[in-house]
């Protein structure tokens, strides 16, 4: 069965000025639950890769720059 | 020693999941004996894993002198619970949790104190006092993080378990999982296995469709279940099915436990009480979910009675503690607590004995039917254990393991047994194209919502079981196209694997009982005459799955006089109202 990819909003932003990703910082990647937050190859900071959220806030929290804000996804707002 | 060139890890004890009952039951082991190995596995990462990855806002079950004895507590839980608990475990749990408590305070977690010192323990239950608030609460991860670190305890964080490892007389051996980054499996040889993999969180669909929008936390989705079946150990009572009080649309509870002692209160569309007591058992789920669906319902949180001080009391604590991303959920609706009541739902389904009393089946001691492997926590089948319950039983566990490990040598493995189960890991990304995981997952959990979600039916049921099967039929499409993928693809298959178990664990109780939570249309009544047990869920010789009874042990505690105390909880309307 061939696969089609499928666009969706994911709920957390990391502001890009303020991310230290390429410093080497991964502390947002590092406590997420759900493992759902990586390296975007394109810029080295941090994103989100998969919309798969419990919108629990330990990336925002541990976040030492404040770069993380977490939303509530969409289908639930 | 290596099995296709994989090395296998030697430890004296493992324990699988560092959410809330692991860490505790880890540094418990390494306090019996410093020179233990000790290893901690995590799907996720220690530090932020688990049902309390922001923290807690209270004790829902604190037994503390003074304000309720050992024997009460036995006394109401096994009331709320319709009679089928198992005393000596909720015994074993109430004597330990006031010392659990003393001891958490040592370690610095903060728990609400009253002018005097003591302990400022609220009622919320129906009987007795047992609410323990901890504005403060938001911090016990970063304490555990600490123990876990003093005493020593080897942490693997990113791995997921996916079977457990049996030795030849049928001893718990170990056990096999993947790295959830890199797809690189591991292999634990263990003389003990304590599993706190948490709830099965994901097995009903939230009605708001989005797949991790669950009560649970998502990463609880009953991979614990489903491996301590196909290690044959028995499951006891599924069909008792957690539903919990929520907002609509956000899975943070509404919550009797922080707003009930200050006023609040779960209403209906006219701002009128009609259950007698907030505290979550399955006769509240019962008249919660009539009311919704009444001319009176939807259902409300009421608070827009309290004082100015109260909600922001309230609000501090909903919004920085547990589910912090509250404040924006209500933020984004133009919801605000002092002006109007906000709506109520009931959640998805699943197991968990945290909040109901489904989940492998454990003793007193926290033995599962397998020996050399324990369990606690939401997983384990102690009823309405909560937090403090999955730290004592993560204690217990932890003390019963390494008794059972002194004796041990090094398990023997069962190398075809691995060897089989490397394949079932690696195969959904040899494959370039077939069904992702999100759709497979998406369409067994809308069957669960479908037809297995109360009130139960017994065609439905039926119906509802050859579906989840035909989803089954299709695993051998399944494909994953990175390792984080591959992750969700072990997961779907534990979540098929619960939804079977929760079909026919529901078919067989041919009663209703815990009110909603096995509310069985068909068979309306309870019927303590012939189903006045625990019921079995478990493999069978010819590996099929099975059911069975098994007994109520004798009560420790007599019930008396108020034994029916839960079936009197909609609020009686006076005669002239
Ligand atoms: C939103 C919410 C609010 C709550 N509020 C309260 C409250 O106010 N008071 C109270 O007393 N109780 C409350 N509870 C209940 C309490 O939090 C739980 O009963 C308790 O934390 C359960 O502990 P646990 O160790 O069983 O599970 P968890 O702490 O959830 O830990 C399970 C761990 O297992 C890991 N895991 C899962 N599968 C695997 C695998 N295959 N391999 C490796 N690791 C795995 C998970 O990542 C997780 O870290 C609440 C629960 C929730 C969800
Ligand atoms: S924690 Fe903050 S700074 Fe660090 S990688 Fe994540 S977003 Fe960037
Ligand atoms: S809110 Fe929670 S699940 Fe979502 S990205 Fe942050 S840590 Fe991960």
């Amino acid at each position: 069965m061939p696969i089609a990819n499928h666009h969706s909003s994911v709920p957390v932003i990391v502001d890009e000025d303020k991310c230290i990703a390429d410093k080497g910082c991964t502390v947002c990647i590092d406590v997420c639950p759900l493992d759902v937050l990586w390296i975007n190859e394109d810029t080295g900071k941090a994103h989100m890769k998969y919309d798969e959220c419990w919108y629990c806030m330990p990336c925002e929290a541990d976040c030492p720059t404040d770069a993380v804000t977490v939303n509530i996804p969409y289908l639930l707002r | 020693m290596e099995i296709n060139n994989i090395p296998v890890i030697d430890t004296d004890i493992l324990v699988i999941g560092g959410g809330t009952a692991g860490p505790m039951a880890a540094v418990t082991a390494k306090e019996q004996n410093p020179d233990l190995n000790v290893m901690l596995l995590e799907k996720a990462n220690v530090k932020r894993s688990g049902a309390i990855s922001m923290g807690m806002d209270g004790l829902n079950n604190a037994v503390v002198p003074g304000h309720a004895t050992p024997e009460q507590y036995v006394k109401e839980i096994t009331i709320a619970n319709d009679g089928i608990v198992h005393q000596p475990a909720l015994m074993a749990y109430a004597t330990r949790s006031f010392p659990m408590i003393e001891k958490l305070d040592s370690w610095g977690v903060h728990f609400q104190k009253d002018e005097t010192g003591d302990y400022d323990m609220k009622k919320v239950h129906h009987l007795g006092t047992y609410v323990l608030p901890m504005p403060e609460g938001h911090n016990v991860k970063k304490i555990l993080y600490r123990r876990l670190r003093r005493n020593r305890v080897q942490i693997e964080n990113r791995y997921t378990a996916t079977r457990l490892l049996k030795d030849p007389d049928g001893n718990i051996a170990g056990m096999i999982g993947v790295n959830t980054r890199t797809a690189e499996p591991i292999i634990i040889r263990a003389k003990a296995v304590i599993m706190a993999t948490g709830a099965a969180g994901r097995l009903g669909l939230p009605t708001s469709g989005y797949l991790f929008g669950t009560y649970e936390n998502p990463a609880n989705n009953g991979d614990g279940h489903a491996m301590a079946y196909h290690a044959g150990a028995d499951l006891a009572n599924l069909e008792c099915f957690q539903i919990n009080p929520l907002l609509k649309d956000y899975n943070g509870p509404a919550c009797a436990y922080v707003t009930g002692p200050l006023g609040g209160f779960t209403s209906n569309a006219f701002g009128e009480r009609f259950i007698e007591c907030d505290y979550w058992s399955g006769q509240m789920m019962l008249e919660f979910f009539k009311e919704l669906e009444s001319g009176t319902g939807p259902v409300f949180l009421k608070l827009d009675h309290l004082a100015e001080e109260t909600i922001q009391e309230i609000e501090t604590v909903l919004h920085t503690n547990e589910r912090p991303s509250r404040g924006r959920f209500h933020e984004g609706r133009d919801v605000n607590y002092r002006q109007r009541m906000v709506e109520m739902h009931i959640s998805e389904v699943g197991f968990c004995s945290g909040h109901s009393a489904s989940g492998v089946w454990t003793d007193e001691t926290g033995a599962t039917t397998v020996p050399g492997l324990y369990c606690a926590g939401d997983m384990a089948s102690v009823a309405h254990n909560y937090m403090l319950g999955a730290f004592v039983y993560g204690q217990i566990c932890g003390e019963s393991a390494v008794e059972f490990a002194k004796s041990r040598r090094e398990p023997v493995l069962d190398e075809a047994f691995i060897q089989t189960e490397l394949e079932r890991i690696q195969a959904p990304m040899k494959r370039a194209d077939g069904i992702p995981p999100e759709q497979m997952e998406y369409k067994v959990r809308r069957l669960v919502n479908d037809y297995l979600q109360p009130p139960k039916v017994t065609r439905k049921m039926e119906i509802g079981l050859e579906r989840i099967l035909a989803v089954r039929e299709d695993l051998p499409q399944l494909c994953a196209r990175d390792p984080h993928e591959l992750l969700r693809a072990m997961e779907v298959q534990s979540i098929i694997d619960c939804a079977e178990m929760a079909a026919r664990a529901s078919l067989y109780r041919t009663e209703s009982r815990w009110g909603l939570y096995h509310y069985r249309v068909d068979y309306p009544e309870q019927d303590d005459s012939e189903w006045f047990y625990h019921s079995r869920l478990f493999k069978d010789e010819n590996g099929q799955m099975a059911s069975g009874k098994r007994p109520v042990a004798d009560y420790l505690v007599p019930l008396g006089d108020e034994k029916d105390a839960y079936r009197k909880m909609r609020v009686q309307k006076a005669a002239n109202a």
